[in-house]
Protein backbone atom coordinates (compact mmCIF):
# COMPACT_ATOMS: atom_id res chain seq x y z
CA UNK A 1 0.00 0.00 0.00
CA UNK A 2 2.67 2.40 1.16
CA UNK A 3 6.27 2.06 -0.51
CA UNK A 4 9.30 3.81 -0.53
CA UNK A 5 12.36 2.87 -2.45
CA UNK A 6 15.78 4.52 -1.74
CA UNK A 7 14.24 8.23 -0.77
CA UNK A 8 16.63 10.88 0.40
CA UNK A 9 16.00 14.66 1.46
CA UNK A 10 18.07 16.44 1.90
CA UNK A 11 18.28 20.02 3.77
CA UNK A 12 21.37 21.90 2.08
CA UNK A 13 23.86 20.03 3.17
CA UNK A 14 21.80 17.76 5.90
CA UNK A 15 20.79 14.61 5.25
CA UNK A 16 17.47 14.41 6.93
CA UNK A 17 16.73 11.15 4.60
CA UNK A 18 18.82 9.07 3.42
CA UNK A 19 18.50 5.98 1.46
CA UNK A 20 15.36 4.83 2.54
CA UNK A 21 13.36 1.95 1.55
CA UNK A 22 10.21 0.08 3.06
CA UNK A 23 7.17 -1.59 2.27
CA UNK A 24 4.07 -1.24 4.32
CA UNK A 25 0.75 -4.42 3.69
CA UNK A 26 -2.70 -2.86 3.15
CA UNK A 27 -5.15 -2.95 6.34
CA UNK A 28 -2.09 -2.94 8.66
CA UNK A 29 -0.56 -0.12 11.18
CA UNK A 30 2.85 0.24 10.66
CA UNK A 31 5.25 2.03 13.32
CA UNK A 32 8.12 4.56 12.07
CA UNK A 33 10.28 4.47 15.01
CA UNK A 34 13.28 6.27 15.65
CA UNK A 35 15.34 8.57 18.15
CA UNK A 36 13.92 12.52 17.79
CA UNK A 37 15.01 14.09 14.60
CA UNK A 38 15.51 10.58 13.05
CA UNK A 39 13.93 11.97 9.83
CA UNK A 40 10.35 10.49 10.88
CA UNK A 41 8.27 13.51 10.58
CA UNK A 42 10.33 14.22 7.05
CA UNK A 43 9.96 10.94 5.58
CA UNK A 44 5.99 11.23 6.46
CA UNK A 45 6.14 15.21 4.80
CA UNK A 46 7.10 13.45 1.69
CA UNK A 47 4.23 10.45 1.63
CA UNK A 48 2.00 13.42 2.33
CA UNK A 49 3.33 15.30 -1.01
CA UNK A 50 3.79 18.50 1.23
CA UNK A 51 7.69 18.17 0.93
CA UNK A 52 9.24 16.77 -2.00
CA UNK A 53 12.13 14.70 -2.21
CA UNK A 54 15.14 15.15 -3.32
CA UNK A 55 15.69 11.42 -4.47
CA UNK A 56 13.63 8.49 -4.79
CA UNK A 57 10.18 7.22 -4.75
CA UNK A 58 7.44 6.42 -2.62
CA UNK A 59 4.06 5.52 -3.77
CA UNK A 60 0.82 5.41 -2.13
CA UNK A 61 -1.86 3.03 -3.13
CA UNK A 62 0.13 2.72 -6.61
CA UNK A 63 0.34 6.40 -6.91
CA UNK A 64 3.43 8.19 -7.47
CA UNK A 65 3.93 10.53 -5.01
CA UNK A 66 5.36 13.15 -6.97
CA UNK A 67 3.86 12.67 -10.14
CA UNK A 68 0.66 12.06 -9.22
CA UNK A 69 0.37 14.28 -5.40
CA UNK A 70 -3.48 14.72 -6.20
CA UNK A 71 -4.78 11.37 -7.05
CA UNK A 72 -2.26 10.15 -3.18
CA UNK A 73 -4.03 13.85 -1.26
CA UNK A 74 -7.32 12.28 -2.08
CA UNK A 75 -6.84 8.73 -0.53
CA UNK A 76 -4.42 9.79 2.36
CA UNK A 77 -5.48 11.21 5.71
CA UNK A 78 -2.68 13.18 7.23
CA UNK A 79 -2.07 13.93 11.00
CA UNK A 80 1.33 16.53 11.02
CA UNK A 81 2.87 16.94 14.32
CA UNK A 82 1.39 19.96 15.01
CA UNK A 83 -2.00 19.50 14.58
CA UNK A 84 -3.03 21.98 12.07
CA UNK A 85 -6.19 23.30 13.91
CA UNK A 86 -8.24 27.22 12.95
CA UNK A 87 -8.60 28.01 16.48
CA UNK A 88 -11.19 30.19 15.72
CA UNK A 89 -14.00 28.27 14.27
CA UNK A 90 -16.21 25.69 15.84
CA UNK A 91 -14.96 21.93 15.36
CA UNK A 92 -17.83 20.75 13.07
CA UNK A 93 -17.23 24.16 10.81
CA UNK A 94 -13.43 22.89 10.70
CA UNK A 95 -14.19 19.59 10.05
CA UNK A 96 -16.41 20.30 6.94
CA UNK A 97 -13.90 22.60 5.97
CA UNK A 98 -11.19 19.97 5.56
CA UNK A 99 -13.85 17.62 4.00
CA UNK A 100 -14.27 20.36 1.29
CA UNK A 101 -10.66 20.96 0.69
CA UNK A 102 -10.44 17.34 0.99
CA UNK A 103 -12.76 16.87 -2.27
CA UNK A 104 -15.91 15.36 -0.09
CA UNK A 105 -18.63 16.44 -2.33
CA UNK A 106 -20.90 18.52 -0.80
CA UNK A 107 -23.97 16.21 -0.46
CA UNK A 108 -21.84 13.98 1.22
CA UNK A 109 -20.05 16.23 3.90
CA UNK A 110 -22.66 16.06 6.47
CA UNK A 111 -22.48 12.22 6.45
CA UNK A 112 -18.86 12.47 6.66
CA UNK A 113 -18.56 14.95 9.42
CA UNK A 114 -21.65 13.14 11.68
CA UNK A 115 -19.34 9.64 11.13
CA UNK A 116 -15.98 11.54 11.97
CA UNK A 117 -17.66 13.10 14.69
CA UNK A 118 -18.59 9.25 15.97
CA UNK A 119 -15.58 7.71 15.52
CA UNK A 120 -13.50 9.94 17.23
CA UNK A 121 -15.66 10.72 19.90
CA UNK A 122 -16.34 14.42 19.61
CA UNK A 123 -20.00 14.80 19.55
CA UNK A 124 -19.80 16.68 22.85
CA UNK A 125 -17.97 19.51 21.59
CA UNK A 126 -18.82 19.66 18.19
CA UNK A 127 -20.27 23.08 18.80
CA UNK A 128 -17.59 25.11 20.31
CA UNK A 129 -14.73 26.93 19.23
CA UNK A 130 -11.50 24.84 19.00
CA UNK A 131 -9.51 27.25 21.07
CA UNK A 132 -12.17 26.40 23.89
CA UNK A 133 -11.46 23.02 23.94
CA UNK A 134 -9.15 20.52 25.56
CA UNK A 135 -5.59 19.41 24.38
CA UNK A 136 -6.49 15.90 24.38
CA UNK A 137 -9.92 16.82 22.12
CA UNK A 138 -7.65 18.81 20.19
CA UNK A 139 -5.61 15.64 19.26
CA UNK A 140 -8.93 14.05 18.49
CA UNK A 141 -10.18 16.99 16.29
CA UNK A 142 -6.66 16.56 13.96
CA UNK A 143 -7.30 12.86 13.90
CA UNK A 144 -11.00 13.56 12.82
CA UNK A 145 -10.17 15.53 10.39
CA UNK A 146 -7.61 13.21 8.89
CA UNK A 147 -10.75 10.48 9.00
CA UNK A 148 -12.72 13.07 7.35
CA UNK A 149 -12.71 11.73 3.78
CA UNK A 150 -12.76 8.24 4.59
CA UNK A 151 -9.22 7.49 3.39
CA UNK A 152 -7.59 4.19 2.40
CA UNK A 153 -4.32 5.43 4.23
CA UNK A 154 -3.90 7.02 7.32
CA UNK A 155 -0.82 8.72 8.37
CA UNK A 156 -0.11 10.09 11.71
CA UNK A 157 3.29 12.10 12.69
CA UNK A 158 3.13 11.34 16.66
CA UNK A 159 -0.44 10.66 17.74
CA UNK A 160 -0.55 10.34 21.10
CA UNK A 161 1.82 12.93 21.75
CA UNK A 162 1.70 15.45 25.12
CA UNK A 163 -1.51 13.73 26.32
CA UNK A 164 -1.98 12.09 29.73
CA UNK A 165 -1.63 8.35 29.99
CA UNK A 166 -5.78 8.37 29.55
CA UNK A 167 -5.74 9.85 26.86
CA UNK A 168 -3.15 8.65 25.26
CA UNK A 169 -5.24 4.67 26.40
CA UNK A 170 -8.05 6.15 24.29
CA UNK A 171 -5.94 7.33 20.78
CA UNK A 172 -4.53 4.12 20.92
CA UNK A 173 -7.73 2.21 21.21
CA UNK A 174 -8.99 4.50 18.45
CA UNK A 175 -6.07 3.85 15.93
CA UNK A 176 -6.70 0.12 16.47
CA UNK A 177 -10.40 0.35 15.68
CA UNK A 178 -9.72 1.96 12.16
CA UNK A 179 -7.33 -0.77 11.48
CA UNK A 180 -8.65 -3.08 8.75
CA UNK A 181 -10.54 -0.47 6.78
CA UNK A 182 -7.51 1.74 6.84
CA UNK A 183 -3.53 1.28 6.07
CA UNK A 184 -1.95 3.24 9.68
CA UNK A 185 1.51 4.34 9.58
CA UNK A 186 2.02 6.45 12.77
CA UNK A 187 5.55 7.81 13.62
CA UNK A 188 6.75 7.42 17.33
CA UNK A 189 9.14 7.74 19.70
CA UNK A 190 7.84 5.88 21.94
CA UNK A 191 8.80 2.06 22.17
CA UNK A 192 5.49 0.67 24.16
CA UNK A 193 3.45 2.44 21.50
CA UNK A 194 5.04 0.37 18.71
CA UNK A 195 4.23 -3.07 20.84
CA UNK A 196 1.00 -1.89 21.88
CA UNK A 197 -0.96 -0.30 18.53
CA UNK A 198 1.58 -1.96 15.68
CA UNK A 199 1.76 -4.62 13.39
CA UNK A 200 4.87 -4.31 11.84
CA UNK A 201 7.92 -1.13 12.50
CA UNK A 202 10.22 0.84 10.08
CA UNK A 203 13.18 1.77 12.31
CA UNK A 204 15.06 4.58 11.01
CA UNK A 205 18.04 6.69 12.87
CA UNK A 206 19.80 9.56 11.09
CA UNK A 207 17.93 9.79 8.37
CA UNK A 208 18.41 5.66 7.24
CA UNK A 209 16.60 2.30 7.83
CA UNK A 210 18.17 0.05 10.50
CA UNK A 211 15.42 -2.26 10.43
CA UNK A 212 11.94 -3.11 9.37
CA UNK A 213 9.37 -5.86 9.61
CA UNK A 214 6.83 -7.45 11.95
CA UNK A 215 7.68 -7.35 15.73
CA UNK A 216 8.09 -11.45 15.34
CA UNK A 217 10.12 -11.15 12.28
CA UNK A 218 12.38 -8.18 14.29
CA UNK A 219 12.85 -10.38 17.50
CA UNK A 220 13.89 -13.55 15.16
CA UNK A 221 16.29 -12.44 13.17
CA UNK A 222 17.90 -9.42 16.13
CA UNK A 223 18.31 -12.89 18.25
CA UNK A 224 15.39 -12.95 20.50
CA UNK A 225 14.14 -15.86 22.79
CA UNK A 226 11.03 -17.41 23.68
CA UNK A 227 10.41 -17.94 27.69
CA UNK A 228 8.05 -17.55 30.53
CA UNK A 229 8.07 -15.88 33.75
CA UNK A 230 6.68 -18.08 36.75
CA UNK A 231 5.22 -17.16 39.75
CA UNK A 232 6.23 -19.74 42.42
CA UNK A 233 4.96 -19.78 45.98
CA UNK A 234 8.02 -21.42 47.82
CA UNK A 235 11.37 -23.35 46.74
CA UNK A 236 12.67 -21.06 44.37
CA UNK A 237 16.22 -21.51 45.21
CA UNK A 238 16.12 -25.16 44.17
CA UNK A 239 13.83 -24.07 41.30
CA UNK A 240 16.68 -22.30 39.21
CA UNK A 241 18.71 -25.14 39.52
CA UNK A 242 15.78 -27.24 38.80
CA UNK A 243 14.68 -25.56 35.45
CA UNK A 244 18.21 -24.89 34.04
CA UNK A 245 18.35 -29.15 33.86
CA UNK A 246 15.40 -29.21 31.74
CA UNK A 247 16.90 -29.56 28.09
CA UNK A 248 16.84 -26.76 25.67
CA UNK A 249 16.52 -24.10 28.27
CA UNK A 250 19.15 -21.19 28.01
CA UNK A 251 19.00 -18.80 31.21
CA UNK A 252 16.60 -19.01 33.91
CA UNK A 253 16.78 -15.83 36.47
CA UNK A 254 15.30 -15.00 39.26
CA UNK A 255 13.78 -11.93 40.76
CA UNK A 256 12.14 -12.20 44.21
CA UNK A 257 9.44 -14.53 43.41
CA UNK A 258 9.56 -14.45 40.34
CA UNK A 259 11.76 -16.69 37.54
CA UNK A 260 12.26 -15.96 34.06
CA UNK A 261 13.08 -19.26 31.98
CA UNK A 262 14.52 -18.42 28.41
CA UNK A 263 14.65 -20.62 25.67
CA UNK A 264 15.81 -20.77 21.86
CA UNK A 265 12.88 -20.22 19.91
CA UNK A 266 10.78 -22.20 18.56
CA UNK A 267 10.94 -24.87 21.03
CA UNK A 268 7.99 -24.75 23.43
CA UNK A 269 9.36 -25.96 26.71
CA UNK A 270 5.90 -24.29 28.31
CA UNK A 271 4.29 -27.72 29.54
CA UNK A 272 7.51 -29.05 30.71
CA UNK A 273 8.40 -25.98 32.76
CA UNK A 274 4.72 -26.10 34.27
CA UNK A 275 5.09 -29.94 34.94
CA UNK A 276 7.87 -30.00 36.75
CA UNK A 277 6.92 -26.92 39.15
CA UNK A 278 3.59 -28.86 39.78
CA UNK A 279 5.68 -32.33 40.14
CA UNK A 280 7.77 -30.69 42.71
CA UNK A 281 5.04 -28.72 44.72
CA UNK A 282 6.50 -25.21 44.52
CA UNK A 283 2.92 -23.75 44.57
CA UNK A 284 2.75 -22.36 40.98
CA UNK A 285 1.14 -18.82 41.49
CA UNK A 286 1.37 -17.24 37.54
CA UNK A 287 2.69 -18.43 34.44
CA UNK A 288 2.95 -15.52 31.30
CA UNK A 289 5.21 -15.66 28.81
CA UNK A 290 8.16 -13.09 28.44
CA UNK A 291 6.92 -10.19 26.79
CA UNK A 292 9.08 -9.07 23.58
CA UNK A 293 11.42 -6.61 24.79
CA UNK A 294 11.41 -3.95 22.39
CA UNK A 295 13.66 -1.30 24.26
CA UNK A 296 16.43 -4.03 24.13
CA UNK A 297 15.57 -4.63 21.06
CA UNK A 298 15.17 -1.15 19.69
CA UNK A 299 18.64 -0.50 21.72
CA UNK A 300 20.13 -3.03 19.73
CA UNK A 301 19.40 -2.31 16.71
CA UNK A 302 19.86 1.44 16.58
CA UNK A 303 23.20 1.04 17.76
CA UNK A 304 24.02 -1.30 15.90
CA UNK A 305 23.31 0.50 13.09
CA UNK A 306 26.07 3.02 14.05
CA UNK A 307 28.60 0.85 14.11
CA UNK A 308 27.98 0.01 10.95
CA UNK B 1 -12.87 27.43 -9.44
CA UNK B 2 -14.71 25.18 -6.78
CA UNK B 3 -11.07 25.15 -4.51
CA UNK B 4 -10.97 29.02 -5.06
CA UNK B 5 -14.52 29.12 -3.61
CA UNK B 6 -13.76 26.84 -1.24
CA UNK B 7 -10.96 29.26 0.52
CA UNK B 8 -12.18 32.40 -0.06
CA UNK B 9 -15.47 31.35 1.90
CA UNK B 10 -13.78 30.16 5.11
CA UNK B 11 -11.27 33.00 4.90
CA UNK B 12 -14.26 35.89 4.44
CA UNK B 13 -15.71 33.72 7.53
CA UNK B 14 -12.72 33.93 9.13
CA UNK B 15 -13.09 38.07 8.68
CA UNK B 16 -16.31 38.41 9.80
CA UNK B 17 -16.08 35.59 12.53
CA UNK B 18 -13.33 37.67 14.13
CA UNK B 19 -13.44 41.20 14.67
CA UNK B 20 -10.26 42.25 12.32
CA UNK B 21 -13.36 42.93 9.36
CA UNK B 22 -15.60 45.23 11.57
CA UNK B 23 -13.01 47.05 13.00
CA UNK B 24 -11.13 47.75 9.67
CA UNK B 25 -14.14 48.49 8.50
CA UNK B 26 -15.08 50.95 11.58
CA UNK B 27 -12.40 52.39 11.63
CA UNK B 28 -12.51 53.07 7.75
CA UNK B 29 -15.83 54.45 7.89
CA UNK B 30 -14.95 56.56 10.87
CA UNK B 31 -12.38 58.32 8.89
CA UNK B 32 -13.66 58.06 5.54
CA UNK B 33 -17.06 60.00 7.30
CA UNK B 34 -14.72 63.02 8.41
CA UNK B 35 -12.77 63.75 5.50
CA UNK B 36 -16.37 63.50 3.43
CA UNK B 37 -17.78 66.25 6.82
CA UNK B 38 -14.89 68.80 6.51
CA UNK B 39 -14.61 68.17 2.35
CA UNK B 40 -18.79 68.93 2.32
CA UNK B 41 -18.46 72.08 4.50
CA UNK B 42 -15.36 73.29 3.18
CA UNK B 43 -17.52 72.63 -0.34
CA UNK B 44 -20.24 74.65 0.77
CA UNK B 45 -18.96 77.42 2.47
CA UNK B 46 -16.84 78.12 -1.20
CA UNK B 47 -20.00 77.33 -3.05
CA UNK B 48 -21.70 80.79 -1.31
CA UNK B 49 -18.99 82.71 -2.11
CA UNK B 50 -18.35 81.98 -5.71
CA UNK B 51 -22.50 82.11 -6.07
CA UNK B 52 -22.15 85.56 -5.84
CA UNK B 53 -20.09 85.63 -9.07
CA UNK B 54 -21.89 84.59 -12.10
CA UNK B 55 -18.58 83.53 -13.91
CA UNK B 56 -17.31 81.36 -11.87
CA UNK B 57 -20.75 79.87 -10.72
CA UNK B 58 -19.81 77.81 -13.66
CA UNK B 59 -17.34 76.04 -12.61
CA UNK B 60 -18.38 74.93 -9.16
CA UNK B 61 -18.27 71.12 -9.83
CA UNK B 62 -19.16 68.53 -6.97
CA UNK B 63 -16.85 65.85 -8.50
CA UNK B 64 -13.94 68.04 -8.94
CA UNK B 65 -14.21 69.65 -5.69
CA UNK B 66 -15.77 66.89 -3.24
CA UNK B 67 -15.03 63.17 -4.87
CA UNK B 68 -11.42 63.71 -6.04
CA UNK B 69 -9.94 64.71 -2.82
CA UNK B 70 -12.38 62.51 -0.79
CA UNK B 71 -11.55 59.57 -3.41
CA UNK B 72 -7.44 60.99 -2.74
CA UNK B 73 -7.94 60.75 1.05
CA UNK B 74 -9.59 57.66 0.92
CA UNK B 75 -6.72 55.74 -1.02
CA UNK B 76 -4.63 57.07 1.35
CA UNK B 77 -6.33 55.28 4.23
CA UNK B 78 -6.71 52.16 1.91
CA UNK B 79 -2.41 51.88 2.11
CA UNK B 80 -2.83 51.95 5.85
CA UNK B 81 -5.53 49.80 6.51
CA UNK B 82 -5.06 47.23 3.52
CA UNK B 83 -1.97 45.80 5.07
CA UNK B 84 -3.71 44.81 8.74
CA UNK B 85 -5.94 42.82 6.72
CA UNK B 86 -3.76 40.52 4.66
CA UNK B 87 -0.77 40.37 6.97
CA UNK B 88 -2.26 37.28 8.60
CA UNK B 89 -3.56 35.38 5.10
CA UNK B 90 0.09 33.22 5.00
CA UNK B 91 2.02 34.10 8.00
CA UNK B 92 -1.15 32.36 10.33
CA UNK B 93 -1.09 29.56 8.26
CA UNK B 94 1.84 29.03 8.82
CA UNK B 95 2.43 29.72 12.63
CA UNK B 96 -0.35 27.73 13.21
CA UNK B 97 0.91 24.75 11.08
CA UNK B 98 -2.60 24.63 8.81
CA UNK B 99 -0.44 24.89 5.96
CA UNK B 100 0.31 21.75 6.69
CA UNK B 101 -2.90 20.48 6.36
CA UNK B 102 -3.65 23.11 3.15
CA UNK B 103 -1.06 21.77 0.98
CA UNK B 104 -1.63 17.76 1.87
CA UNK B 105 -5.34 18.22 0.67
CA UNK B 106 -5.56 18.16 -3.24
CA UNK B 107 -6.13 22.06 -3.44
CA UNK B 108 -3.69 23.82 -5.51
CA UNK B 109 -1.37 26.70 -4.20
CA UNK B 110 -2.57 29.05 -6.59
CA UNK B 111 -5.99 28.05 -5.70
CA UNK B 112 -5.24 28.72 -1.92
CA UNK B 113 -3.79 31.86 -3.44
CA UNK B 114 -6.45 33.00 -5.29
CA UNK B 115 -9.24 32.05 -2.33
CA UNK B 116 -7.05 34.02 0.16
CA UNK B 117 -6.88 37.18 -2.30
CA UNK B 118 -11.00 36.76 -3.12
CA UNK B 119 -11.51 36.81 0.20
CA UNK B 120 -9.78 40.37 0.96
CA UNK B 121 -11.23 41.49 -2.17
CA UNK B 122 -14.95 40.86 -0.77
CA UNK B 123 -13.63 42.88 2.16
CA UNK B 124 -12.77 45.77 0.41
CA UNK B 125 -15.85 45.88 -1.57
CA UNK B 126 -17.44 45.98 1.81
CA UNK B 127 -15.65 48.68 2.79
CA UNK B 128 -16.14 50.73 -0.51
CA UNK B 129 -19.38 49.79 -1.16
CA UNK B 130 -20.78 50.94 2.56
CA UNK B 131 -18.85 54.78 1.87
CA UNK B 132 -21.67 54.65 -1.34
CA UNK B 133 -24.15 55.71 1.15
CA UNK B 134 -22.13 59.29 2.15
CA UNK B 135 -23.55 59.64 -1.62
CA UNK B 136 -26.66 59.65 -0.94
CA UNK B 137 -26.61 62.84 0.62
CA UNK B 138 -24.78 64.62 -2.40
CA UNK B 139 -27.48 62.99 -4.90
CA UNK B 140 -29.89 64.60 -2.67
CA UNK B 141 -28.78 67.95 -2.29
CA UNK B 142 -26.67 68.12 -5.62
CA UNK B 143 -25.94 66.97 -9.23
CA UNK B 144 -22.83 65.13 -9.23
CA UNK B 145 -21.90 62.80 -12.06
CA UNK B 146 -22.67 59.38 -11.45
CA UNK B 147 -20.27 57.99 -13.72
CA UNK B 148 -17.32 59.81 -12.76
CA UNK B 149 -17.86 58.57 -9.00
CA UNK B 150 -18.43 55.12 -10.21
CA UNK B 151 -14.71 55.58 -12.14
CA UNK B 152 -13.11 56.79 -8.88
CA UNK B 153 -14.64 54.19 -7.11
CA UNK B 154 -13.44 51.19 -9.95
CA UNK B 155 -9.91 52.88 -9.44
CA UNK B 156 -9.91 52.57 -5.42
CA UNK B 157 -10.82 49.21 -5.97
CA UNK B 158 -8.06 48.72 -8.29
CA UNK B 159 -5.68 49.74 -6.44
CA UNK B 160 -6.53 48.35 -2.96
CA UNK B 161 -6.52 45.08 -4.70
CA UNK B 162 -2.87 45.48 -6.25
CA UNK B 163 -2.13 46.59 -2.20
CA UNK B 164 -3.72 43.36 -1.08
CA UNK B 165 -1.80 41.37 -3.71
CA UNK B 166 1.28 43.15 -2.17
CA UNK B 167 0.03 42.23 1.02
CA UNK B 168 -0.57 38.37 0.25
CA UNK B 169 2.77 38.59 -1.06
CA UNK B 170 4.35 39.83 1.64
CA UNK B 171 2.05 37.47 3.84
CA UNK B 172 3.90 34.57 2.64
CA UNK B 173 7.42 35.40 3.20
CA UNK B 174 7.04 35.39 6.89
CA UNK B 175 5.39 33.50 9.83
CA UNK B 176 5.20 37.00 11.56
CA UNK B 177 2.10 39.46 11.20
CA UNK B 178 3.98 42.20 12.17
CA UNK B 179 6.69 41.82 9.66
CA UNK B 180 4.31 41.16 6.85
CA UNK B 181 2.36 44.40 7.98
CA UNK B 182 5.32 46.56 8.24
CA UNK B 183 6.96 45.33 4.71
CA UNK B 184 3.56 45.81 3.12
CA UNK B 185 2.89 49.37 4.19
CA UNK B 186 6.91 50.33 3.31
CA UNK B 187 6.79 48.87 0.21
CA UNK B 188 3.06 50.79 -0.85
CA UNK B 189 4.69 53.89 0.34
CA UNK B 190 7.68 53.68 -1.49
CA UNK B 191 5.56 53.43 -4.47
CA UNK B 192 2.99 55.83 -3.55
CA UNK B 193 6.33 58.71 -3.08
CA UNK B 194 8.32 57.40 -5.70
CA UNK B 195 7.12 60.03 -8.48
CA UNK B 196 8.46 62.16 -5.98
CA UNK B 197 11.63 61.26 -6.77
CA UNK B 198 11.43 62.84 -10.28
CA UNK B 199 12.15 66.36 -9.27
CA UNK B 200 15.80 65.02 -9.26
CA UNK B 201 16.16 62.58 -11.71
CA UNK B 202 16.07 63.69 -15.24
CA UNK B 203 15.67 61.30 -18.59
CA UNK B 204 14.58 58.04 -19.25
CA UNK B 205 14.55 57.75 -15.14
CA UNK B 206 11.91 60.35 -14.98
CA UNK B 207 9.35 58.43 -17.05
CA UNK B 208 9.89 54.98 -15.59
CA UNK B 209 9.51 56.23 -11.72
CA UNK B 210 6.47 58.23 -12.30
CA UNK B 211 4.92 55.03 -14.13
CA UNK B 212 5.73 52.62 -11.51
CA UNK B 213 4.60 55.31 -9.21
CA UNK B 214 0.77 54.08 -7.42
CA UNK B 215 -0.16 57.42 -6.48
CA UNK B 216 0.67 58.46 -10.01
CA UNK B 217 -1.69 56.19 -11.62
CA UNK B 218 -4.53 57.15 -8.97
CA UNK B 219 -4.66 61.00 -9.30
CA UNK B 220 -6.54 60.84 -12.79
CA UNK B 221 -8.44 57.76 -11.74
CA UNK B 222 -10.21 59.79 -8.95
CA UNK B 223 -11.32 62.86 -11.12
CA UNK B 224 -13.43 60.07 -12.62
CA UNK B 225 -11.21 59.58 -15.95
CA UNK B 226 -10.71 55.96 -16.50
CA UNK B 227 -7.53 55.48 -18.70
CA UNK B 228 -6.49 51.94 -19.78
CA UNK B 229 -3.21 52.61 -19.20
CA UNK B 230 -4.05 53.07 -15.03
CA UNK B 231 -6.43 50.51 -15.34
CA UNK B 232 -3.18 47.66 -16.82
CA UNK B 233 -0.93 49.11 -14.44
CA UNK B 234 -3.14 47.99 -11.14
CA UNK B 235 -3.93 44.63 -12.56
CA UNK B 236 -0.14 44.05 -13.75
CA UNK B 237 0.66 45.26 -9.95
CA UNK B 238 -1.56 42.59 -8.96
CA UNK B 239 -0.80 39.73 -11.16
CA UNK B 240 2.73 40.23 -10.19
CA UNK B 241 2.18 39.94 -7.03
CA UNK B 242 0.65 36.93 -6.70
CA UNK B 243 2.91 35.49 -9.27
CA UNK B 244 5.96 35.99 -6.87
CA UNK B 245 3.59 34.72 -3.68
CA UNK B 246 3.10 31.25 -6.30
CA UNK B 247 7.04 31.32 -6.41
CA UNK B 248 8.03 31.97 -2.65
CA UNK B 249 5.52 29.44 -1.98
CA UNK B 250 6.68 26.92 -4.29
CA UNK B 251 10.14 27.23 -3.96
CA UNK B 252 10.15 26.96 0.02
CA UNK B 253 8.63 23.56 -0.04
CA UNK B 254 11.40 22.57 -3.18
CA UNK B 255 14.14 23.82 -0.93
Amino acid sequence: MIEVERLAKKYGELKAVNDLSFKVEKGKIWGLLGPNAAGKTTTMRILTGFLPATEGKASVAGFDVFERPDEVKKITGYLPEVVPLYSEMTVSEFLTFVAAIKQVPSSRRKEALGRALEVSGLASVKNRLIENISRGYKQRVGIAQALIHDPQILILDEPTIGLDPAQIKEIRDLIKSLKGEHTIMLSTHILAEVTQTCDGVVIINEGRLMASGSLEELTTSFGGKEGVVLKLKKGHEEAVFAFQEIPGVDRVSRQDSELTIEWVRGKDLREAVSGLAVERGWGLLEMRPVAINIEDLYLRIVSGGAEQ
Amino acid sequence: MRNIGIIARKEVKTYFTSPIAYVVIFVFLVLVGFFFYSIISWFNSKSIEIAQNPYYYQQININQMVYAPLFNNMSIILLFMLPLLTMRLFAEEKKAGTEELLFTSPVHVLQVILGKYAAALVVLAAMLGLTGLLSVFTFLWGNPELVQILSGYLGLFLMGASFIAAGVFFSSLTKNQIVAAISTLGTLLLFWILNWATYFIPGIWKDVLNYLSASQHFETMASGILDTTDVVYYLSFSFFALFLTHSVIQSRRWR
